[in-house]
């Protein structure tokens, strides 16, 4: 187990530098929190004729959750929502371990590392388990 | 007390983690435990296990024995007057739970107070909103010190005549405060209020006098203090444990039962319905014995120490803001930080692949994560087999935190 297969260097850049933060007008909010930790994220959607047009997201927590957070919203941002549940999907079958297709996750690929540290897979799941929210909402 | 020789008897220590010595410095959250309990454990289950209470063949015989013997073991060890006033718990939630279900909903009513401190763990807090919920009364809050403190004369401002309950743990498992617990129950006492002592923190780790506190419940648990999970204790006050209705009812606990009624058994068995925490029992009295045999002065002395020399030693790591009183007399023996910016997530992380095992996150304690103003804290927390050479590790792979971070920034 080494720690820069954890903190790539792409995710210490998301962490420091979060894409798409703020908030977006009239869209759909899912707020979730990881009670145990204490990280937390408020997820807006806008979804118009089945594709997730924009989205925004406000948190606080580790590099890990925020990272991910950050890079989740540049991946699903123009996908039809069942593309994006589809990613969270893949990247859910990542963080068990299990074989995916990288051509579809992308630069997410570079959480995979995520998977090897236990404890840290709830800290890279919560902003996917918000989109999954809120593309069913 | 020598710490290098209490380490022999705790065999998981002796391991390595991440290809580094393990540093176990989460003794707060649970402790690990010595040869002697793991053996009493396991000696239970090979020669003597049985329920207990009910059939009159040896075995049973023998259960009964060793789990009664245990209650006498855990009344001494808290200067309990009588065994009777020893329930036997899964552990401190449970504890406070009996004590707000039992105690308390039958008693409160609107305009009653509950006082309590914004530092409690959860285990110390929900109970009592759910109490106030039931019943009207309102929960008043002893205001809290720039370093997480509370002063008497706050304390005795805030109880009054309306106030029925104070509930404070002796140890808060963040700051590490030391509450006055005792000063607290005098003032209880003269509103004619009860006081409920959350003792997770404090029978571990240092000599406890439920007499000398006079205090009207204690709650505590096995695990942190050497004994197996799953067990705790509830000490109270004969009268108010006579006066009190079991909280959950079936076998075990009854006298008579009739078609449409039943009558219940006397303290302390009528609160341990079902067959009770037999084998955790026996292992927390093998806890006790070991935890007397070493002496808790011996221990509160080695923890303070330590706590001295971690205070100290962080002092040197730039950028770690601690929490809580500054002096270690004041506290328990654990430290509360946090690394500059560095989320405790990402500073336990870095710690564990050295080895160092601390407690990252709001420790059941959101309230005061607010009054800190933070979202998380790192936590390293003491006991009997920790040495100066875990304080070391710490500070060091805290310097390797602070450096990989920095290294890592783009």
């Amino acid at each position: 187990m080494q720690l820069s297969e954890l903190y790539r260097q792409v995710i210490m850049d998301h962490y420091q530098n979060p894409r798409n933060q703020g908030d977006l007008e009239g869209a759909i909010t899912v707020e979730l929190r990881n009670p145990s930790c204490g990280d937390e994220i408020s997820l807006q959607l806008k979804v118009t004729g089945g594709v997730v047009e924009d989205v925004r997201f406000r948190g606080s927590g580790c590099s890990i959750s925020m990272a991910s957070a950050s890079m989740m919203t540049e991946a699903v941002k123009g996908l039809p929502v069942d593309e994006a549940l589809a990613l969270s999907n893949a990247f859910r079958a990542m963080m068990r371990g299990e074989s995916f297709d990288e051509d579809q996750l992308g630069e997410l690929e570079a959480l995979q590392g995520v998977s090897k540290f236990p404890a840290r897979i709830k800290c890279a799941t919560l902003a996917w388990q918000a989109l999954e929210k809120g593309c069913k909402a | 007390m020598n710490a290098s020789a209490i380490r022999e008897d705790f065999p998981i220590l002796n391991q390595t983690v991440n290809g580094h010595p393990l540093v176990y410095l989460d003794s707060a959250a649970t402790s690990q435990k010595p040869k002697p309990v793991i053996d009493v454990l396991k000696r239970y289950y090979e020669t003597d296990n049985s329920n207990v209470h009910r059939g009159v063949h040896t075995l049973g015989s023998r259960a009964t024995e060793a789990y009664e013997l245990a209650r006498e073991k855990v009344a001494q060890f808290i200067h309990a007057p009588d065994a009777a006033q020893v329930v036997f718990t899964r552990g401190t939630t449970e504890s406070i739970n009996m004590v707000a279900y039992g105690y308390a909903r039958p008693r409160l009513q609107p305009g009653d107070e509950i006082v309590l401190t914004a530092a409690e763990h959860h285990s110390n807090l929900i109970p009592w909103q759910q109490v106030a919920k039931a019943t009207g009364a309102t929960l008043r809050y002893i205001p809290l010190q720039p370093d997480g403190t509370i002063t008497l004369e706050d304390a005795a401002a805030t109880i009054n005549a309306k106030t029925k309950l104070v509930a404070i743990a002796h140890i808060s498992n963040v700051l590490g405060t030391i509450h006055p617990v005792a000063e607290l129950a005098k003032l209880a006492h003269a509103v004619g209020a009860v006081i409920v002592v959350d003792g997770a923190q404090s029978v571990p780790h240092m000599p406890t006098d439920v007499q000398a506190l006079d205090c009207d419940f204690l709650a505590f648990s096995g695990h942190k203090m050497c004994g197996p999970t799953g067990v705790g204790v509830l000490y109270g006050k004969r009268r108010w444990l006579d006066e009190m209705e079991p909280t959950y009812f079936g076998g075990e606990m009854i006298d008579v039962v009739e078609l449409y009624d039943a009558t219940w058994k006397d303290t302390p068995w009528k609160f341990e319905g079902g067959t009770p925490i037999i084998a955790g029992a026996i292992g927390l009295g093998a806890a006790v014995d070991y935890l007397t045999a070493i002496g808790m002065d011996a221990i509160r002395a080695h923890d303070q120490e330590l706590t001295d020399y971690a205070l100290e030693r962080l002092r040197s790591v730039p950028d770690l803001t601690i929490y809580g009183p500054v002096e270690a007399q004041q506290r328990g023996g654990l430290v509360t930080f946090n690394l500059g910016d560095i989320h405790p997530h990402d500073v336990s992380t870095v710690l564990d692949a050295e080895g160092v095992a601390i407690r990252a996150g709001h420790h059941c304690a959101q309230p005061l994560m607010r009054f800190l103003n933070v979202p998380a804290t790192a936590r390293a927390s003491f006991y009997l087999y920790n040495t100066r050479s875990d304080i070391d590790a710490l500070v060091h792979a805290l310097h390797s935190a602070k450096e990989f971070f920095q290294h890592a920034t783009v």
